[in-house]
C-alpha cells in the first residue's frame, strides 16, 4: 500500500466519518463531541505521520548518499582497513671468490623485535629487555624513533644475533616484557672475517640519515652495504622484497593471506680473488705491523689478492658494533679500518723512477746509451740533492740506474724532462687518478704540475721541484692499486690494463676487456724492463736478496723508500739517526712493485709496508713470496666461470621448478 | 485491505478472533526478523551460534506472546493501566537498588533466567496510562492547564529515573513519545511551541548534567574524523562499513568490515550497518520499505479503532516503535549521536525484542477490540 493510497483513504475518512454502529441518538451531542475530537485526532495523526514519512525519506537519502556518490570513497576505506601489505625480506646475493668459495653468506639469526602495538610503554619495556641481554646506547632511541614511521604492528629490530642464553633469558622474563618477541631471520656472515674485511666490506642497519623511504628498510634485519663491495654492489646484492596482501581484522591480527610474491634473492657476485691466496696474502703482510699489498694480472687486470694489515672482523659490525671495540678500531695508529691497498696514499719513492725514465725516453731526453756520473749528490742552483748512497754510484745508464735505484741519474735528467712530461707519463701509466676501481674507499694519489702549483699556490714551479718529485717523494702520491697497474702496463706491452674485482653477476659477465694499446715505443717499455729485471736479477741489484730460487718463476721489479719526514741538514752533518731507533710512525715507507715471470711476465705485485724502512729489505721479500706462492698456484690458467663453475642452490632450483 | 470483514464484539469466540487477527502485520514483523536471523547468522560469522539461534528462539517464544496479548480484550488493559504503570514504577526503582553496572550505567535487573531491563518495558506502561487519561479527555479538558499537569507528572517521573541510571537515550525517547502523546490527544498547539522554546533554553543546563561520556558522544558526532581510534572510531568504521557495501552489497556473508571486526557491537545496536554492507542499498531500502508498512499499518489500526483510548495507545506505540528504527538507523549511519538504541527485532537483545513484541500484541489487540466499549468516565 502506498502512502498516496493511504493519505487519500485519510482524507476520505475525514470526509466521511465512520458510522458509530449501536450508538442511540440521544446521545448526538455526544457523539458530535467525539467526532470532533476524532477530527482532531485525524489531523494531527497526519501530520505526525507525514513526520515519521519525512524522517524515513531522510534516512533513504542519507543511504543512498553513503551507499552510491560517496560509495568509491568508502570501498576504498574498507579495503585499507582489511588490507595489510608486508614486505618479505629478500635474500642478499653470495659474494664467492674466482672458484666458487662463499666470502659472503647468509645465516640463520635470531632476533629481538617489539612490536609497538603490544607494547604500552616502549621505553621502560626496552630498558626492561636491557636487564637481560646487553646492545648499544642508541639503540632505544633509535627503536623509538623506527616505530613512529611505521603501523603500530610492524614488529621494530632491537638486537639480533641471540644466542641461546639470550633467548631463553627474554622466554623465562616474558611476562615482564609485553611486546618483545623472537624472530628468526637471516644475517650477513663473513666466514673468513679478517682476511676479507677490506675487500668485501660489511653491511649494516639502514641509519636514520641513509633511510630513503623504501619501507623494505624498516623490515627487522634489513641491512644494507656499509663498505668496499658490499656498498659498491649493493643494489645487485639486495634483491626485491617480496610482499604478501593480508587480511588483517580490526585488532591487525592476520586473518589470512591474500596474495604472497616470493621475495627475489639478490645477485650472486663472483669475484676475481683467489680466496685461498688472499688469506695467503694477508698473512704475508702480517709479519709488519702495517701494510698492503696488491696482486693482479698484468694482461687482464684482475685482482687475485687485495691485502691490507691489519684488518678487522666485519661480522662485528653486521650485528651492530660496541662503542668500545669501535673507539679501539677508530683510534689504532695502524688504522685497521682503511684498506690502505686502495685508499692508502704513499710517496711511490723510487718505485716512480720508472715513470721518469719512461718520461725521458718518451722526451727523448734519454737514450739507452745516456750516462751521468753520481757522485752522491746532484747540484742544482744553491740546491744539494743527495743520493741514497753515500759516495755515490759512479757513472751510471738506465739500466744500472735502475738497478742501483741512482738517485742523482733520474735528478740530473729530470730538469731536462721537466714535471708535466713527467705529470702527463705518469697519469697515462695510472698513477694520480681515480681507476674506477670497484671500492668506494679508492682514493686518487696525486701527480703535480706547473699548472696546479700556480693554481694551488700562486707559486712559480721550481726545478728543485722536479728534481725531489722524479725520484717519487715531494708532491707524488700514490695508491698500492696503482703501482700495480703502472707496473702491469710496463710489462705488459703497453695495454692500458685497469684492475677490477667483479667477474660476474650470477650468470652475467662483468669482465672489462679489450684493453686499449698504449701511444708507447715498445722498445722504451723493453729498456726500462732489462732495468727492472736487474733489480732482481743484476749483481748489484738493489732487491737481489729477494731471487726466487725457482728460474722458471724468476720475478723483476723495483724497490722503493720513501721519507716520512725530511732530513735536516744538520742531522747529515752530525751524522743521520738510524732509522731504527726513530719511533715508528717517523721511519721511511718500504715499497715493491714486481712481476713474473721476468720472461712474458703474467703476475703483476705492488707492495707497501708502512714505515718498514727500506724498500729492498722489507716490501721486496714480501712480494718475493707473494709472486712465488701466486705463479704456483696459477689462477691465471683456470678458467674463470660464474660461481667458480659450480651451478648454484638457486639456479639448480629454477631449472627444476 | 487491513479492514476486518466483520465487527467483533466481546462475546466472539476465541478461534474467530484468532482468524481475525492482523495476520499480515504478523507476516511484516517475521519479515523483520528475518532480517535480524539473517545479519545475526552473518555476525556469528555464518554460524546459527552465538546469536541467531537465540534470535529466533526469542521471537517464536515472545510471538506467541504477543499474540496472546492481541486476543486479551483491550478492556483489561484499559482496567489495569495503572498498576501497569506503578510495576513499572517500581522495577525502576528496584534496578537502582539491585541492578548492577553495565557499560557504565545501571539498567539490567538479573532475575537469574533473563535480563530485563525496566526501561524498555517503562515506555509501554507510560503511553498505556497515558491513554487511559486522555481516554475520557474532552476537547475543553485539553486546553485546561490543571488537567494537563498529571499526565506530564506521568511522564516525567519514569524519565527522572532513567536518567538516574544513567540512560538519557531511552529517558529522551519516553519525552519525545510522552509528547506526540499529549500532539495527539488534542493539547493545545501553544504549548508544543513554549515547550520547544524551553528546550532550547534548557540545553546549556542540561549539558552540565551529562556524564563525560555522553558529552564525549556528542562533541565526536559534531566531528567524528577528529578522533578516527578513539570514540569517532564507533561512527567512521559504521559509515565506512555503510558506503562500501555500495547499491548491491558485498554480498551474504562477505561485508569485511563486520567480519574482520572493525564494526564494532555489529550484532547490538550496529546490526543496521552489518546488514547493509552486505546487502547493500537495495537491502536497506528495502527493510525502510518494511517498516513504513508496518509504521502505517500501526497508524491505520490507530486510526479505525473506535475508542480514543486504544487509538492514543496504538498510536502511540507505533511512534514509539518508528523512534527505535529511526533513531538507530540515524545514528549508525552518522546522522545523530551514538546512542544506545537497539534496530527492533533485528538487533540482539531479549529485552527489546519483549517490548517491541508486547507493544505489537497491543496494537493487534487494539485493532481486534476496536468496537469494544469502554468506560467513558470524567
Amino acid at each position: 500500500m502506498s502512502w498516496k493510497n493511504f493519505s487519500k483513504s485519510l482524507k476520505k475518512r475525514r470526509k466521511y466519518p465512520p458510522s458509530i454502529g449501536g450508538r442511540s441518538k440521544a446521545v448526538k451531542s455526544k457523539t458530535s463531541r467525539s467526532t470532533d475530537k476524532q477530527e482532531q485526532f485525524s489531523r494531527r495523526a497526519f501530520l505526525v505521520t507525514i513526520g515519521q514519512g519525512g524522517v524515513l525519506s531522510l534516512l533513504a537519502v542519507r543511504m543512498g548518499w553513503l551507499q552510491i556518490a560517496e560509495a568509491d570513497k568508502y570501498k576504498t576505506l574498507a579495503e585499507d582497513n582489511r588490507v595489510n601489505l608486508l614486505m618479505l625480506a629478500p635474500q642478499r646475493g653470495l659474494i664467492v671468490d674466482r672458484f666458487g668459495v662463499p666470502l659472503a653468506i647468509n645465516v640463520r639469526d635470531y632476533r629481538a623485535v617489539i612490536i609497538p602495538e603490544k607494547a604500552e610503554d616502549m621505553e621502560s619495556i626496552l630498558k626492561e629487555l636491557r636487564k637481560y641481554i646487553s646492545y648499544n646506547d642508541g639503540t632505544i632511541e633509535e627503536v623509538l624513533k623506527k616505530s613512529k614511521k611505521v603501523s603500530r604492528f610492524v614488529p621494530i629490530e632491537i638486537v639480533n644475533n641471540l644466542d641461546w642464553e639470550d633467548l631463553s633469558k627474554i622466554e623465562v622474563n616474558r611476562p615482564s616484557l609485553p611486546g618483545v618477541f623472537v624472530e628468526t631471520g637471516e644475517i650477513r656472515s663473513y666466514p673468513l672475517k679478517e682476511s676479507t674485511s677490506h675487500l668485501i666490506g660489511y653491511v649494516g642497519r639502514v641509519s636514520e640519515k641513509e633511510l630513503s623511504g623504501n619501507p623494505v628498510e624498516l623490515l627487522p634485519g634489513y641491512k644494507i652495504g656499509k663498505s668496499a663491495l658490499e656498498k659498491q654492489f649493493n643494489d645487485e646484492l639486495k634483491g626485491k622484497p617480496g610482499q604478501r596482501e593480508v587480511e588483517v581484522n580490526a585488532t591487525g591480527r592476520e586473518v589470512r593471506d591474500l596474495t604472497v610474491v616470493a621475495p627475489t634473492s639478490g645477485d650472486r657476485l663472483t669475484l676475481s680473488v683467489d680466496i685461498e691466496y688472499q688469506r695467503f696474502a694477508q698473512e704475508v703482510l702480517s709479519k709488519h705491523k702495517s701494510a698492503a699489498a696488491v696482486v693482479m694480472d698484468a694482461h687482464t687486470g684482475a685482482v687475485y689478492a687485495l691485502a691490507s694489515h691489519p684488518s678487522f672482523d666485519p661480522n662485528l659490525f653486521v650485528d651492530g658494533i660496541g662503542t668500545q671495540a669501535w673507539n679501539e678500531l677508530l683510534n689504532d695508529p695502524t688504522f685497521p679500518l682503511t684498506n690502505k691497498a686502495v685508499a692508502g696514499q704513499y710517496p711511490p719513492g723510487s718505485t716512480f723512477k720508472m715513470m721518469t725514465a719512461m718520461a725521458g725516453l718518451e722526451a727523448g731526453v734519454i737514450e739507452p746509451n745516456t750516462t751521468v756520473v753520481c757522485p752522491g749528490y746532484y747540484k742544482l742552483g744553491n740546491g744539494k740533492f743527495h743520493c741514497w748512497k753515500n759516495g755515490g754510484h759512479g757513472r751510471m745508464n738506465l739500466k744500472s740506474a735502475l738497478e742501483q735505484s741512482c738517485d742523482v741519474f733520474f735528478y740530473k735528467l729530470s730538469t731536462s724532462i721537466g714535471i708535466d712530461k713527467i705529470a702527463e707519463v705518469s697519469k697515462r701509466f695510472g698513477l694520480g687518478e681515480n681507476l674506477g676501481f670497484e671500492l668506494p674507499e679508492e682514493k686518487n694519489g696525486f701527480i703535480p704540475s706547473k699548472y696546479w702549483k700556480k693554481k694551488r699556490f700562486g707559486e712559480k714551479w721550481q726545478p728543485g721541484e722536479t728534481v725531489i718529485n722524479s725520484i717519487g717523494q715531494g708532491y707524488v702520491l700514490t695508491t698500492p692499486l696503482q703501482l700495480a697497474t703502472m707496473t702491469a702496463r710496463l710489462v705488459n706491452g703497453g695495454k692500458e690494463v685497469k684492475p677490477w674485482l667483479s667477474g660476474f653477476m650470477n650468470e652475467k659477465p662483468l669482465i672489462p676487456s679489450g684493453w686499449k694499446q698504449m701511444d708507447i715505443d715498445p722498445k722504451h717499455l723493453e729498456l726500462i724492463k732489462q732495468g727492472m729485471d736487474a733489480v732482481i736479477l743484476g749483481e748489484q741489484g738493489t732487491a737481489r736478496g729477494s731471487r726466487i730460487p725457482d728460474e722458471t718463476m724468476s720475478m723483476g721489479g723495483k724497490t722503493g723508500t720513501s721519507q716520512v719526514r725530511r732530513i735536516t741538514k744538520a742531522e747529515r752533518a752530525t751524522g743521520r739517526k738510524r732509522q731504527e731507533d726513530l719511533p715508528w710512525n717517523e721511519r721511511h715507507h718500504a715499497l715493491f712493485v714486481g712481476y713474473a715471470p721476468t720472461n712474458n711476465p703474467r703476475y703483476i705485485c705492488s707492495v707497501i709496508v708502512e714505515h718498514g724502512i727500506g724498500g729492498s729489505s722489507a716490501a721486496a721479500p714480501l712480494a718475493k713470496e707473494l709472486l712465488w706462492e701466486i705463479q704456483k698456484r696459477n689462477p691465471a690458467e683456470s678458467p674463470f666461470l660464474p660461481n667458480g663453475g659450480m651451478a648454484s642452490f638457486d639456479t639448480q632450483q629454477k631449472k627444476h621448478g | 485491505m487491513f479492514e476486518p470483514k466483520m465487527r467483533l464484539n466481546d462475546n466472539t469466540s476465541l478461534l474467530h478472533k484468532v482468524g481475525h487477527l492482523n495476520w499480515s502485520l504478523v507476516a511484516l514483523l517475521c519479515m523483520v526478523a528475518g532480517v535480524g536471523v539473517l545479519s545475526l547468522y552473518s555476525a556469528g560469522n555464518g554460524s546459527f551460534s552465538p546469536w541467531a539461534s537465540r534470535h529466533v528462539l526469542r521471537f517464536s517464544i515472545l510471538l506467541a506472546g504477543c499474540l496472546v496479548i492481541a486476543l486479551i480484550n483491550i478492556r483489561f488493559w484499559y482496567k489495569l493501566a495503572y498498576p501497569v504503570y506503578a510495576i513499572g514504577i517500581v522495577l525502576l526503582i528496584a534496578v537502582e537498588i539491585i541492578g548492577h553496572a553495565g557499560m557504565g550505567a545501571q539498567r539490567w535487573i538479573d532475575l537469574g533466567i533473563i535480563q530485563i531491563q525496566p526501561s524498555e518495558l517503562m515506555k509501554i506502561a507510560v503511553l498505556i496510562a497515558l491513554a487511559k487519561y486522555f481516554h475520557p479527555a474532552s476537547s475543553e479538558d485539553m486546553k485546561r492547564m490543571s488537567f494537563l499537569i498529571p499526565p506530564a507528572l506521568m511522564i516525567l517521573l519514569p524519565v527522572g529515573l532513567v536518567l538516574l541510571q544513567p540512560d538519557l537515550g531511552t529517558s529522551l525517547m519516553i519525552v519525545m513519545a510522552g509528547i506526540v502523546m499529549f500532539f495527539i490527544a488534542g493539547a493545545p498547539f501553544w504549548l508544543f511551541f513554549a515547550g520547544g522554546a524551553g528546550v532550547i533554553a534548557l540545553i546549556p543546563i542540561a549539558w552540565t548534567f551529562l556524564h563525560e561520556y555522553q558529552k564525549k558522544r556528542v562533541l565526536i558526532f559534531l566531528d567524528p574524523e577528529s578522533d578516527p581510534f578513539g570514540s569517532g572510531y564507533h561512527i567512521t568504521q559504521s559509515k565506512i562499513a555503510i558506503g562500501s557495501g555500495g547499491i548491491e552489497g558485498k554480498g551474504f556473508l562477505k561485508g569485511s568490515q563486520s567480519h574482520l571486526n572493525f564494526l564494532p557491537e555489529k550484532q547490538t545496536d550496529f546490526i543496521f550497518t552489518l546488514w547493509v554492507e552486505e546487502w547493500g542499498l537495495i537491502g536497506g531500502l528495502l527493510l525502510l520499505l518494511i517498516n513504513a508498512a508496518i509504521i502505517l499499518y500501526g497508524i491505520w489500526i490507530s486510526y479505525m479503532c473506535k475508542h480514543t483510548f486504544g487509538r492514543l495507545l496504538a498510536f502511540g506505540l507505533i511512534v514509539n516503535y518508528s523512534l527505535y528504527v529511526f533513531i538507530n538507523i540515524a545514528m549508525v549511519m552518522g546522522l545523530i549521536p551514538v546512542v544506545g538504541v537497539p534496530l527492533p527485532l533485528i538487533s540482539y537483545g531479549g529485552t527489546a525484542m519483549m517490548a517491541t513484541l508486547i507493544s505489537f500484541g497491543l496494537i493487534m489487540s487494539c485493532s481486534l477490540h476496536r468496537d469494544s466499549k469502554l468506560p467513558r468516565m470524567n
